[in-house]
């Protein structure tokens, strides 16, 4: 397949990933006019980052006129997840991609983006993470600006809907090969009932949000590891 | 205010080089079995610690969210398309509101 095949692949399997992204970044931009952006500030912001839960963190400390090392503290907590999933997809190259395509990749290391090109058979074409950031990124920024400019126009029932649209994309990555594969499923199940412990327990639920995901990553995939290591056929 | 664009640029500059580092840096095979094996169940903890139980409070009522929860892991198992089985759930918690209000 060649370059422009695999931007297209792209482009379609992305097509889930900019609708929920839309959705979830509508919400942003209302909340950043709310507290005082312009509509180009939160576009720009939001076309800067493509981060969900990094850009709402952020967001509350700009309008808390909070320190800059507050804010790089901030984003490196919460965003660390990206390091690990950064590492994950340099397993999915070879040396024939050069530094120029390693940095246009990172560009688009979200989860969405994430869970769909690491779980692609076999190596990864560079224009097929191109393909998906594109129209992701179309979703985010423009979901961001339409809300913003425009927040209050669509009805909150379509809004509660397109609520759910990220989520239920993250599903339809994980459970197939969950039904699959039991140290998979074994993993998805840990990382549900983990994170649902912590959103109770004393000290954990404190912690941020990346914060915790990061930790519960961390175990489960080592847990898993440990008990089911992947012989080199099995990986994606 | 002209703080908000140094606000922003920070956050982008540190996102992008969490992003940037490993991609660029780590150019080689890694050798571990375990950090192998590590890296492949990143995604499957990863997305499920953020699904659940997120996903119960990603709508305005948490009946209509376990519903769009419940038809999406059943047509996931159906190997449904990522957009079928994110649609299928947007309509399902639409469908379920329009019953509740």
């Amino acid at each position: 397949m060649d370059n422009k095949k695999w931007f297209q692949r792209g482009i379609k399997n992305g097509l889930p990933i900019c609708m929920g992204y839309f959705a979830v970044s509508f919400a942003f931009g209302i909340q950043a006019v709310e507290g005082g952006l312009t509509v180009f500030q939160a576009g720009m912001l939001s076309l800067l980052n493509v981060t969900s839960a990094g850009q709402f963190a952020g967001l509350s400390v700009i309008i808390a006129g909070g320190s800059y090392i507050e804010m790089a503290v901030l984003q490196l907590i919460i965003n660390l997840r990206y390091l690990l999933m950064s590492t994950a997809l340099s397993q999915k190259l070879t040396s024939r991609t050069g530094t120029l395509a390693r940095l246009g990749i990172a560009y688009g290391v979200t989860d969405e983006i994430f869970g769909v090109s690491v779980l692609t058979d076999g190596e990864l074409n560079p224009f097929y993470s191109y393909g998906l950031t594109a129209i992701s990124v179309l979703g985010w920024t423009g979901g961001t600006v339409f809300g913003a400019a425009a927040g209050a126009i669509l009805p909150e029932s379509a809004i509660s809907a397109l609520g759910i649209a990220l989520y239920g994309m993250f599903i339809a990555i994980i459970i197939p090969p969950a039904t699959k594969s039991r140290p998979v499923l074994m993993a998805v199940l840990g990382g549900m009932f983990l994170s649902t412990a912590a959103a109770y327990a004393p000290l954990i639920r404190e912690l941020s949000e990346g914060m915790q995901i990061i930790i519960i990553t961390v175990l489960v995939a080592s847990v898993c590891a440990v008990i089911w290591p992947v012989k080199e056929r099995e990986e994606g | 205010m002209p703080k908000v664009y140094i606000y922003i640029l920070v956050m982008a500059a540190v996102t992008y080089l969490i992003r940037a580092l490993p991609l660029t840096l780590i150019r080689g095979e890694i050798k571990s079995p375990f950090i192998r094996s590590f890296l492949y169940y990143v995604p499957y903890a990863t997305l499920a610690a953020m699904t659940f139980p997120a996903i119960l409070s990603a709508t305005d009522y948490l009946i209509s969210a376990a519903a769009g929860f419940a038809v999406a892991i059943l047509l996931a198992i159906r190997g449904k398309s990522l957009l079928f089985v994110a649609c299928g759930a947007c309509a399902v918690v639409f469908l379920v509101e329009l019953f509740l209000h």
